[in-house]
């Protein structure tokens, strides 16, 4: 058996895995705004980009501008990202539901902190998971993917591109103040490890290609601008040609298309991981930083002989239903700690529709939940 | 390497003032413990309205296993460089921890068990920069820790300083490293209580 | 350069697939900005390939869907974030920005003076008919102070902004105006703000009689056209003009052209040196 090469190991932050996992995902476009808690990102960026072979990094006016910055980028061929933090998460919602309907394949990077408004700049929280599901206007999927410590933050990072890529859409990775500002031990990839997607382009001729023709993935070919396909691009809605229509039935396929494009990619985009879950009574339904305590109650709750599983969710949108769903064959208790006012914990009620009972244990003072918290809500069973 | 004793969950702060050095000092052990040591490490520090008006804090978790929660929370050491630091973090220190102070700048320590080294004026004095003081420090807690070994702390070190200021560091690093053998005595002794849960 | 053969080559740059007919009123001044684009390009001989349209939101917007080139409808205010992306991820293009008033002076004003400041490479058309034409007639920042609209029922209380000083004072590359009357003039300036390096920004004004031209005293389309003639005066004249002469003439022409490198210019220039270095820092 070949020996496999040792990793290379680094002490880094939780900002600057997300950098290290966009370029070996193949980002090389960074637009940006500073804003703490996800400054870093930008900052390494800045020094990274100008140094790589291809990368652009640009400073923009404000976020509606780097969102914005991102979709040209994204348009002209490149992997491109942004990150930022509530504020900034606001205002790129405009230009979000635009990636949406143009189908810019993206990456948006929110860190969250506390809020509403300018809130707590420098603690974490989770108060942006339903403005990311729902946040822009108008009916549209999305894809939602979380991070739990440093090396999550490396391999989520990687996945995000993969999906905005396969699936043209922008992809959102939400983290938390506590895992962006926390330095950690994590191994680098070596070149292989990962599966890297980049977008189809189109092989027909120029003539030929239709940029928002319906195809069996629903993903149609994307040529970067400039390439000799000419086409137009629109935030209207529009039909195969890319051309603005109110025409009902043209209306109805698109729709249809962008939400089928992403739906019926479950398999592939609805990620979770169980720990001790197979004959759990009890199981803790969580993600982020908070899923680190609940990692660490379950297992002192298996310790004193209570039957304790933790569901964290990779994929916070759409929704893994289909994970819980199977757990909810033996779970009598969910237990769902968030660092806000109950978020996800409306999806669990959603797709639990009575069946075990659904306990929520809710921090909004700036604080990480911790595992003695879990653990006391665990006991009570 | 293979770690040198297993380990629970054992949780340093560094704490003063800004300018003392504090991150680095925390980073720089941090990346030491984590691969140098094989350790599994976690390190936040202050930030935003915290971090200014001078004051600085690091903290690191440190444990063979995985780290769950990554703050930390209960001090088995706790480093205050400055009076206000060791007021503030004092009362984080749990039962049987550990002070290390600066002592000519924390003039009033709030118990009598704790171990004090003039780091800055011995930084001053036998390196010759003020701003070596950290490292010094460094040196001495890498002599306090039962878990730390020295050569792979310097090692370490030396790989994340840039080259220039490589020389003075090792030489601050060891001279922490002595003065600490000849205060504090072996390490053992002074963690009265093993460093466990 | 392609010698300028009238009208028909018009046909070669449109798009026969679109539903026509276009959404413009007749006599808007809009159709002649993109008859001019289309002749600009034309005798430019620039590729069709390497032309990107980025368009705002408002009646001058919808200009882009009629063209061939590369055409992206973006959101109002924003054309110059989307170019910006452009241009950097792939400076080769020729990235033209078409926005109103509305669009390039109110929501998307920091946008715009961020552009000029920044020098990215981009040309900025201007469409000027001084109000907001799609939404119907509501003031924008270039109605002019005491005219009526929608939103000014009134009469307009605020100054209007002087897009040319606004450009100068952001420090734009090249500032320029013209009219869609002088048509000629205007095709001389659009060649230039389509070739020189850096912010080049252009703006045109463009009459709308169907939302201000009808609440504020023009009769007809060609009442506004004669306006423009009457009004419009080549800068170079206006500058030797008396205080008392000017009254409320509009200079047209250059105003700015300073021919520094565009952003993305000097960007990859600097990558250019940081790789070069790595390299020596490799070999040895
Ligand atoms: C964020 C946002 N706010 C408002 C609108 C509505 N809107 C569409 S066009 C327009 C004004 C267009 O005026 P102008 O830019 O002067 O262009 P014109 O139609 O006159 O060519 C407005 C306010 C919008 N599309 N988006
Ligand atoms: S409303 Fe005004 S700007 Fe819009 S098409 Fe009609 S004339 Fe042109």
């Amino acid at each position: 058996m070949a020996r496999r090469k040792k990793k290379q190991e680094i002490f880094a932050l939780g900002n600057e895995a997300v950098v290290e996992g966009a370029l070996i995902a193949g980002c090389t476009f960074y637009g940006g705004y500073p804003i703490t808690p996800s400054s870093e990102i930008m900052e390494i960026m800045a020094s990274r980009l100008p140094a790589h072979e291809d990368g652009v990094f640009v400073q923009m006016e404000d976020e509606i501008a780097s969102m914005g910055a991102v979709i040209g980028a994204s348009l002209a061929g490149r992997k491109a990202m942004t990150a930022t933090s509530g504020p900034g998460f606001s205002l790129m919602q405009e230009h979000l539901g635009y990636a949406c309907m143009a189908e810019a394949p993206c990456v948006l990077v929110n860190v969250m902190r506390g809020g509403p408004s300018t809130g707590l700049p420098t603690s974490p929280a989770q108060g942006d998971v339903l403005q990311a599901r729902w946040g822009t206007h108008g009916d549209h999927p999305i894809i939602v993917l979380s991070a739990a410590d440093v090396q999550e933050c490396l391999e989520m990072t990687i996945k995000a591109f993969n999906m905005a890529e396969k699936y043209r859409t922008p992809v959102i990775l939400l983290i938390d103040e506590i895992t962006a500002h926390t330095r950690e031990k994590i191994e680098l990839p070596n070149p292989g490890d990962y599966e890297i997607h980049s977008r189809v382009v189109p092989s027909m001729p120029p003539e030929w290609y239709k940029p928002y023709e319906e195809t069996v993935r629903g993903v149609p070919p994307m040529p970067p601008i400039g390439s000799g396909y000419r086409f137009h691009v629109t935030g209207l809605t529009h039909d195969r040609n890319g051309y603005p229509t109110s025409r009902p039935d043209e209306v109805d396929e698109l729709m249809q298309r962008m939400h089928r494009k992403i739906d019926q990619f479950f398999y592939d985009i609805q990620l979770t991981e169980e720990t001790t879950c197979d004959d759990a009574d009890v199981v803790v339904v969580a993600y982020g930083s908070v899923a680190r305590s609940a990692e660490f109650a379950v297992q002192q709750a298996r310790e004193s002989g209570v039957k304790a599983g933790l569901l964290k969710l990779q994929t916070l949108f759409p929704y893994p239903r289909r994970a819980m769903e199977k757990l909810l064959a033996h779970a009598r208790t969910l237990v769902v700690p968030e660092m806000n006012m109950g978020q996800i914990s409306r999806e669990v009620k959603r797709v639990n529709m009575g069946r075990a009972s659904v306990r929520t244990i809710n921090r909004v003072d700036g604080q990480i939940i911790t595992p003695s918290e879990i653990l006391k809500v665990i006991m009570q069973g | 390497m293979k770690q040198p004793m297993e380990l629970q969950r054992f949780e340093i702060r560094f704490s003063g003032l800004g300018g003392q050095g504090i991150i680095t000092l925390g980073k720089v052990m941090g990346a030491g413990l984590a691969l140098g040591h094989g350790y599994n490490v976690t390190q936040t520090q202050s930030y935003g309205p915290e971090a200014r008006g001078g004051s600085s804090r690091c903290d690191l978790v440190v444990s063979s296993g995985r780290i769950s929660f990554p703050k930390a929370e209960s001090l088995d050491l706790l480093v205050a460089l400055s009076q206000e630091a060791c007021n503030a973090y004092y009362p984080y220190l749990k039962p049987g921890g550990v002070l290390v102070i600066e002592s000519d700048i924390v003039k009033q320590p709030p118990t009598n068990h704790y171990l004090g080294l003039p780091f800055t004026q011995l930084a001053k004095d036998k390196v010759g920069i003020v701003q070596a003081m950290n490292t010094v420090v460094l040196g001495a807690l890498t002599h306090l820790l039962p878990f730390t070994v020295q050569r792979v702390m310097r090692k370490s070190m030396e790989e994340t300083l840039p080259a220039k200021i490589r020389a003075v560091n090792v030489k601050a690093f060891n001279l922490g490293h002595r003065e600490a053998k000849k205060h504090f005595g072996e390490s053992p002794e002074v963690w009265g209580v093993a460093p466990e849960e | 350069m392609n010698e300028v053969t009238g009208n028909e080559i018009i046909h070669q740059y449109l798009r026969h697939n679109k539903k026509f007919p276009h959404v413009l009123c007749a006599g808007c001044g809009h159709g002649i900005v993109l008859g001019s684009l289309i002749r600009s390009v034309h005798s430019l001989d620039i590729p069709k390939d390497d032309v990107v349209i980025v368009a705002g939101i408002g009646c001058s917007g919808r200009l882009a869907v009629y063209v061939d080139f590369n055409t992206i409808h973006t959101t109002h205010g924003r054309a110059l974030t989307f170019a910006t992306g452009i241009k950097m991820s792939n400076p080769k293009l020729k990235v033209i920005c078409i926005m109103g008033d509305g669009d390039a002076l109110s929501i998307g004003g920091n946008h715009l003076i961020h552009a000029a400041r920044r020098n990215i490479g981009v040309t900025a058309l201007i469409l000027n008919n001084n109000i907001y034409g799609m939404t119907g007639g509501q003031s924008s920042p270039a109605t002019p102070s005491g005219s009526t609209s929608m939103t000014a029922p009134f009469g307009q209380l605020e100054e209007s902004f002087d897009t040319v000083s606004l450009g100068q004072g952001a420090g734009a590359n090249y500032v320029a105006r013209g009219t869609v009357f002088h048509v000629q003039k205007l095709e001389r300036l659009m060649c230039e703000a389509i070739t020189k390096p850096g912010f080049n920004m252009l703006e045109v004004l463009t009459p709308c009689h169907t939302q201000y031209g009808r609440k504020n005293k023009f009769k007809g389309p060609v009442d506004m056209y004669k306006w423009l003639k009457k009004t419009a005066v080549p800068v170079e004249r206006y500058q030797e003009m008396k205080e008392e002469q000017r009254g409320d003439r509009i200079p047209i022409g250059v105003f700015t052209d300073k021919g520094n490198p565009g952003l993305e210019e000097r960007y990859f220039g600097l990558k250019k040196e940081l790789l070069a270095k790595q390299q020596a820092a490799e070999g040895k």
